[in-house]
């Protein structure tokens, strides 16, 4: 097989996922209807995604919020503009640390586990097993943890902002003596509700869109044994990322790129 | 794990989310001081605004009153047209108040200064501010300072 | 009185369901004349199935025709699609061409929503179990009833108990999944794959990987369920001894298509070379002991390394 057939051979492969992922997401998106007769199904989701991803959520939260603090003291105290600190923390986590952060610990820690999970109900043959008992395992199983992780991301980005912007006052105005006034009054002054913080907010509901749905996927478009399952895993995490970053670069372009 | 303490946590989990989301709205953005809407717009027009930004803040003896709305180019008048828009709470300034565009601190940001005239009439939405002073650009203040050295 | 696996009719109370699974007389192999043949009602009939993997063709025409009421064994050597066959039956993949009707309506041209009502008189046991990993026991049986009835849960206990009670794991509802052997995991499926009082069992593999005696158990429950539940089933497997004994009748396939059909002892008697080298297990025979492959000498002297 020469260079260029294998090039052709390997675009059609990625063209055929391409379609298989969208189709899926087409059926998923159709199966969505149990779960308003069935909310039992989507809270036990929402429990594995997102209660217990939101730990791990807001230690960094807290964490990325205290570095900013202090990277932003170290900068603005240059320029006599310390009292900016409010400023530039704030405005870091609400447009990108807090939806980009979130999203690419969530492929980490709840994506992986999905996809993982998934993966191994095919793998056993749970999910045919499903389908031969007349139960559709897009109602049963995909559509209530897409549901959830869609619901959860933003959830948890708003939960990493608020720890944030505590965490950097904890160090601005705790630690390296910032005036609190200030602090709060000049992010008040420069974070505008609509511009920043609900761009922010729909920037975290596309991610969870994306990662729910990469991670649902690839564990049911799982090859089904264990080589196949943890391939899909990691494909999850690094697929994640690179879509997540790629969208948020879209994304900004679009919502702050006029200014 | 029971369904019960699965829906509680679920419950906790999806209520803090939404105090994080109240906290961003209000305590980190002006949300807390303008609810969309209700002000009044009014217009001025200079002949630079320097380095004024659109959402600028528009004070009144250091007080925030309102931002800037709308910044465009006048073709006829030559000049910038700036609107904006004032709290609903802040609706007895004279028709002859003065805008100037003020700079906060060397570097920071420009702002609009109102300084309230002495007329009975009192401004409304729509109306424009007659008497403005333009920003201060670094540049011509010490273009003019170098002339007066070398005038002396 | 009625001998108690003659009462069909769904109303009979749990105790006296699970009496009947427990007090019917030991299981012995029964030698009929042949009075099972294909010409009963077909209830599953599969005609001119062909069906292929990529390149490679696992079936190639096949025609089976499963009665109802009896025991149909589908026997081949492993990677002959016995449960590609289970799976089109199913609906769970579709034929490159050929029909599978089950009661005279093709199930690839079934609308979603008939298709699934369509399973839920279909039973299947898969090799491994399959059960829900996170669920136990009880929850595991209770499933197919939950999710397609709105039984109110006093009376969904009741069945999953008579089901359990019937492969005699009622003790076990606690249990989870990863706690139980082979044997008994496959047990649990099956009452599990019972628990809508299916029309039409599959037995994928039912016989591998078990001890002796949880084997006997499952060879006496597949029988003993067919006739006192009045269901059909089919039993995919290659295992000679124990699924010749239960069955009314036998298709061989080989090489996607049938090879020799009829009666367990008919076949015995009066087999093809190849249906008695399978079935006798001899090593060499009509299928070669050597995966195909070029000349052995010429292999070893070099030729092209790939």
């Amino acid at each position: 097989m020469g260079p260029f057939q294998r090039l052709g051979r390997s675009a059609l492969g990625v063209l055929e996922r391409l379609g298989r992922g969208h189709l899926f997401l087409l059926r998923t998106l159709l199966a969505m209807g149990t779960l308003v007769r069935r909310p039992g199904l989507l809270l036990r989701e929402i429990y594995s995604v997102g209660v217990l991803s939101l730990l791990i959520i807001a230690v960094s939260g807290l964490f990325v919020g205290m570095v900013l603090g202090y990277q932003g003291y170290i900068t603005l105290v240059d320029f006599g503009a310390a009292e900016a600190l409010g400023t530039v923390v704030a405005l870091s986590l609400v447009r990108e640390l807090g939806p980009v952060v979130t999203a690419l610990l969530f492929a980490g820690r709840a994506g992986s586990a999905l996809t993982a999970e998934i993966g191994l109900m095919k793998a056993t043959e749970q999910l045919s097993s499903m389908e031969m008992m007349a139960v559709d395992p897009y109602k049963r199983v995909i559509a209530p943890r897409f549901l959830a992780g869609v619901i959860s991301l933003p959830l948890l980005a708003a939960i990493f902002s608020a720890v944030g912007v505590a965490g950097g006052y904890f160090i601005g105005v705790g630690v390296l003596g910032v005036d609190a006034g200030a602090y709060w009054s000049q992010m008040q002054a420069s974070v505008d509700f609509h511009e920043d913080v609900m761009n922010g907010v729909i920037k975290s509901m596309v991610f969870g869109v994306v990662a729910a749905w990469i991670a649902v996927f690839e564990g049911y478009d799982a090859t089904p044994t264990s080589e196949g399952v943890s391939r899909a895993t990691t494909r999850t995490v690094v697929h994640t990322a690179l879509a997540i970053l790629a969208l948020d670069f879209i994304l900004t372009g679009l919502m702050f790129g006029d200014i | 794990m029971t369904t019960r303490r699965i829906e509680i946590t679920v419950g906790i989990f999806v209520a803090l989310g939404l105090a994080a989301l109240f906290m961003l709205a209000v305590q980190v953005s002006n949300l807390g001081e303008y609810r969309g809407g209700d002000g009044y717009e009014v217009h001025a027009y200079f002949n630079n605004i320097g380095g004024l930004k659109v959402r600028a803040p528009v004070t009144m003896a250091g007080v925030r009153v309102g931002r800037v709305s709308a910044i465009t180019y006048d073709a006829e008048r030559f000049q910038a047209r700036v609107s904006f828009t004032i709290s609903a709470r802040y609706d007895q300034l004279p028709t002859d108040t003065q805008a100037s565009i003020y700079t906060a601190g060397l570097l920071g940001e420009q702002y609009i200064a109102l300084e309230p005239g002495g007329e009975d009439e009192v401004l409304r939405d729509g109306d424009v501010i007659l008497f403005t002073q333009s920003a201060l650009v670094l540049e011509e203040l010490i273009g003019r300072v170098l002339v007066n050295l070398t005038g002396n | 009185m009625p001998r108690c696996w003659e009462w069909l009719d769904r109303t009979r109370t749990a105790r006296e369901h699970s009496r009947c699974l427990t007090t019917r007389p030991p299981f012995k192999p029964r030698t009929r004349t042949i009075d099972a043949s294909p010409d009963k009602t077909p209830w599953i009939e599969i005609r001119d199935l062909h069906f292929a993997r990529g390149d490679r063709k696992i079936f190639d025409g096949l025609n089976i025709t499963i009665p109802q009421g009896q025991v149909t064994a589908i026997m081949g050597p492993s990677g002959t699609g016995k449960t590609t066959l289970l799976r089109l039956i199913g609906g769970q993949l579709r034929p490159d061409h050929g029909q599978v009707l089950v009661e005279g309506r093709d199930v690839h041209r079934l609308s979603r929503r008939e298709l699934y009502r369509l399973r839920r008189r279909m039973g299947m046991l898969f090799q491994s179990g399959a059960l829900l990993t996170d669920l136990n026991v009880f929850d595991n049986v209770a499933f197919p009833i939950r999710e397609n009835t709105r039984l109110p849960e006093p009376l969904v206990r009741n069945l999953v108990l008579m089901k359990l009670e019937a492969v005699g794991l009622r003790g076990a509802v606690s249990l989870m999944p990863s706690e139980l052997s082979g044997g008994m995991a496959r047990r649990v499926a099956l009452a599990r794959a019972i628990a809508l009082d299916p029309l039409l069992m599959m037995y994928d593999e039912p016989f591998t990987g078990l001890d002796p005696i949880t084997m006997g158990v499952i060879v006496s429950l597949i029988r003993r369920l067919n006739d006192a539940l009045g269901m059909t089933s089919i039993v995919v497997s290659h295992d000679v001894a124990e699924a010749g004994s239960i069955a009314d009748w036998v298709y061989l396939i080989s090489e996607g298509r049938v090879v020799d059909a009829g009666p367990p002892e008919q076949l015995r008697r009066e087999a093809s070379d190849w249906s008695r080298q399978f079935l006798e297990g001899l090593p060499d025979g009509p299928v070669p002991f050597h995966y195909p492959a070029p000349d052995y000498l010429d292999d070893l002297m070099g030729g092209d390394t790939r």
